[in-house]
């Protein structure tokens, strides 16, 4: 009665054949991504050897000036793996910046209790969002693009100019340095680093995280199996508003001032980061270690460009471009060869 | 069998839609350890009753007793906590995830909010092992093929009932049209799985289309008509012919009509050549002839290609080698509106996700392909249209008889005739139908059978594809043979050719 009737040699058997597999692999993307970020850096070691290039601050720096895109791009990869789409992530972080700046400088109050105030506020922006999306049934394209204008407008209502910070106590954790043998990461980096190690245990140890994956790869699937969906939605635009409120946190700290145009257009830094690091963008594949090597990705190309010296850095945005374009073909032809 | 209580009763079960009542005094039954065939002809209210029973409709009169105790399911959820889990037809998993992941989520092992992945990849192990099963648990559902994604949903469904704890497992298993895509190997799979079930205790409710199947495997039926109970039989009481009865409730005229059918003979002169077509990772390149009036029956196994082959004929796919001549004259088939152009019309298998437009009307969905043909800037006067319809209702036997009634909400044959009546219409030399009566009840098959006969007498040239080799071989004048995605044979049918011989072609078809 068991049943071992297959034959291997069909198409459709039982154990997929060693090539499909790897060429199946879900890790594939990120390692490819990883292996391109190696080759990058190794560009750079051969070219600018010479000018420093080869010092670990170099490397720990991608992590110092790219903290906030990292942070950014881990509450990008929930809503990305879910299948879904956050475009008011950079207006959250301009509105942050703004938030922040004007509680401590205009009104006094000190950094420590600023920084729960603006993180809830995200949350509960991203919650808000979430939450219409759930229960009216709209396209998270829409709903967050509301968002996006909504949080910029509102940097505008605080105030239209934009608001240095002097506080001492800011500047002072701003400055901070956590010293690494001969080199140092900032507060910002380390904080991004944690929210990544948070967000892979969650993605990955937790039945939210799990839920995430499963509604990403068929909702209607999840739904009848009896998983709280629109409940897991709506913590996923939750986290990711978080995250953005986060992100300006890190930016605000990083640039030490509040500008109603800060981080403009930044959600499509954040969603390319995410994408170049391999997960799909109809959701349901992916890893959140992937995102960290996309940041890196990015981030390195914009170091190549500032050592290459002679280049405008508009020549980032065309990389990163070309970059996305290739990353997406090679998403498509994988996908097209694992439903094959 | 001893019979104990039973462990499921629904009694006097109504449920009402606006304007329809869909069940009005439905009594089940469900023993332990049976396999129950729910029978019916589409709209019998099959579906209804099941959803009122995993709790996806609420009740609007009558009792359900589970164990003894009267329960009443608000969710899919609360009904499968207390032991009914449910297959549906689609299966419903994620592709994403791992096997074992699908069989477990939503109640992982966890340890303070930890997911145990090992634990979790050796009880799936384990439970796939003792339903007798071989897979491999840790690789991605996306790499089965589709009748093993139906085993795991099954599996899962088993294992959810353990949830609660008090290990009394799964009671009730429902299995709603599981076998309808699967190749008779793999149901022969699930119906061992299904046996092995049943031998733990568990009562399986089986919805299926295909009568042997029900035969082949159940022990007790209850056959609903227009919402209401007709009968429960054992299995081994009632054969065939009766039961077929009891779901129509007519005698079987229609059918006997069809079986002492003799295939006219006046075919005419050619009308489409196929010269080496073929497409790669589609077809091998295939010569076919179909002459006017002919009916050409496309015979082989799932996925051997027949999909394929008619798709390469309609343009919907393009053919990488070869030439198609219709009537006389070459086309490229470079897109369907070529075929269209020449005269050539297609049925898709897919009626849901490639015909029919669901939102919209009867009457919008069968004046499509005609006002296609004609382009946009000349639309179809209303009178005329408005008469065509009415004529192709009234012809094709549509229910309800209304143009303006959704095309979503009609039962499958009646979807099925609506896509037919859209290309009949523009009065086509050649209609390729692709699994028209796959998933519909005997009487509209029937139906459908006859109209495919009738229209051949009348001049029109048919490629006809089914699963089932009696359907293509009462139907057709030539078959076509299909293995391996090549087109093996071409059998003048007559008396001397039988299923027997055609599964012989398929079996033996390298040789040919």
């Amino acid at each position: 009665m068991t049943t071992t009737t297959r034959k291997p040699a069909a198409p459709d058997s039982r154990t997929p054949s060693g090539a499909a597999r790897v060429l199946g692999d879900r890790r594939l993307p990120v390692l490819v991504t990883a292996g391109l970020f190696l080759v990058m850096y190794a560009v750079g070691l051969s070219r600018y050897q010479n000018y420093g290039f080869a010092e670990t601050q170099v490397f720990l720096n991608l992590f110092i000036d790219n903290s906030y895109l990292l942070v950014a791009a881990v509450g990008a990869t929930f809503v990305i793996l879910s299948g879904g789409i956050d475009l008011s992530v950079g207006s959250v972080i301009g509105f942050t910046t703004m938030f922040t700046a004007w509680l401590v400088e205009r009104q006094g109050l000190p950094i420590v209790v600023v920084i729960p105030m603006a993180l809830a506020v995200g949350a509960f922006g991203g919650y808000l969002m979430g939450y219409v999306i759930q229960n009216f049934e709209i396209q998270p394209f829409i709903v967050t693009l509301a968002g996006l204008f909504l949080f910029r407008g509102l940097c505008l209502v605080i105030s239209k100019e934009s608001i240095s910070i002097g506080d001492s106590s800011v500047s002072s954790m701003a400055q901070a340095q956590v010293s690494l043998g001969g080199a140092f990461l900032s507060i910002g980096a380390i904080v991004a680093l944690v929210v990544l190690a948070a967000a892979f245990y969650v993605l990955h140890y937790t039945r939210f995280g799990r839920r995430v994956y499963a509604i990403g790869g068929n909702e209607q699937s999840a739904l009848l199996m009896g998983l709280p969906q629109g409940g897991t939605k709506i913590a996923v635009y939750t986290m990711s508003g978080f995250c953005s409120a986060l992100a300006g946190l890190l930016f605000t700290l990083y640039i030490q001032s509040g500008d109603p145009l800060h981080a403009t257009g930044l959600e499509l830094d954040a969603i390319a980061a995410v994408v170049i690091g391999g997960t799909l963008l109809t959701g349901g594949s992916g890893y959140v270690v992937g995102t960290l090597f996309g940041v890196l990705v990015l981030g390195l190309i914009k170091s190549l460009i500032q050592f290459e010296g002679t280049l405008s850095s508009w020549w980032t945005k065309i990389a990163t471009g070309v970059l996305l374009c290739a990353f997406i073909l090679i998403q498509r032809t994988m996908t097209s060869r694992r439903k094959a | 069998m001893a019979e104990p209580l039973p462990v499921l009763e629904m009694t006097g079960i109504v449920k009402e839609f606006p304007g329809v009542r869909a069940l009005s005094g439905v009594d089940f039954r469900l023993f332990p350890g049976e396999i129950h065939a729910l029978l019916g002809e589409n709209g019998a209210g099959k579906s209804t009753l099941i959803k009122v029973l995993t709790g996806v409709y609420s009740l609007d009169g009558g009792t359900v007793t589970l164990n003894g105790a009267s329960v009443r399911f608000t969710s899919p959820s609360g009904a499968q906590q207390a032991g009914i889990s449910t297959v549906y037809q689609e299966v419903n998993l994620c592709p994403n995830l791992s096997v074992a992941e699908n069989i477990f989520i939503g109640r992982e092992p966890t340890r303070f909010g930890r997911i145990q992945w090992k634990r979790l990849r050796r009880e799936a192990a384990e439970l796939v092992d003792r339903l007798g099963l071989d897979i491999d648990v840790t690789a991605p559902l996306s790499s089965y093929p589709l009748a093993v994604q139906q085993l795991v949903a099954i599996v899962r469904a088993v294992g959810t009932g353990d949830s609660d704890g008090s290990g009394s497992g799964t009671k009730v298993l429902i299995l709603d049209e599981p076998t309808s895509s699967l190749d008779r190997d793999e149901v022969l799979e699930l119906f061992a799985l299904m046996r092995r079930l049943k031998g733990e205790g568990v009562a399986i409710l089986f919805v299926s289309h295909f009568l042997d199947q029900i035969y082949e495997v159940c022990d007790r039926m209850t056959v609903l008509r227009n919402g209401t109970l007709v009968g429960e039989h054992m299995v081994r009481d009632l054969d065939q012919v009766g039961l077929v009865q009891l779901m129509i409730g007519k005698a079987l005229d229609q059918l006997e009509e069809l079986h002492d059918h003799q295939l006219h003979a006046d075919v005419g002169e050619s009308l489409l050549t196929a010269d080496g077509v073929g497409r790669t990772g589609g077809i091998a390149p295939f010569d076919l002839e179909i002459k006017k009036g002919e009916v050409v029956g496309l015979a082989g196994l799932l996925g051997s290609g027949r999909t394929e082959l008619a798709r390469l004929l309609f343009g919907a796919d393009q053919p990488d080698s070869g030439k198609v001549t219709i009537g006389g004259k070459q086309v490229s088939m470079s897109a369907p509106n070529d075929a269209i152009a020449a005269g050539v019309a297609y049925c898709s298998e897919n009626r849901r996700t490639e015909g029919l437009v669901p939102d919209l009307t009867v009457r919008e969905n069968i004046i499509l392909a005609l006002q296609a043909a004609r382009g946009w800037v000349r639309p179809v006067p209303a009178a005329q249209r408005d008469e065509l319809v009415a004529q192709y209702i009234k012809a094709l036997d549509i229910r309800p008889a209304n143009p303006e009634a959704r095309v979503g909400q009609l039962s499958g044959g009646n979807q099925q005739k609506v896509l037919l009546a859209r290309w009949l219409i523009t009065r086509p030399k050649l209609l390729i139908l692709d699994e028209p009566t796959r998933g519909i009840d005997i009487g509209a098959k029937a139906e459908i059978q006859k109209l495919v006969v009738s229209l051949s007498e009348e001049g029109m040239s048919v490629l006809y594809i089914a699963a089932e080799l009696e359907e293509v071989l009462r139907l057709s004048h030539t078959i076509g043979v299909l293995r391996d995605r090549r087109l093996v044979a071409r059998l003048a049918n007559g008396p001397e050719i039988t299923p027997t011989r055609i599964l012989e072609t398929i079996a033996s078809g390298e040789h040919q």
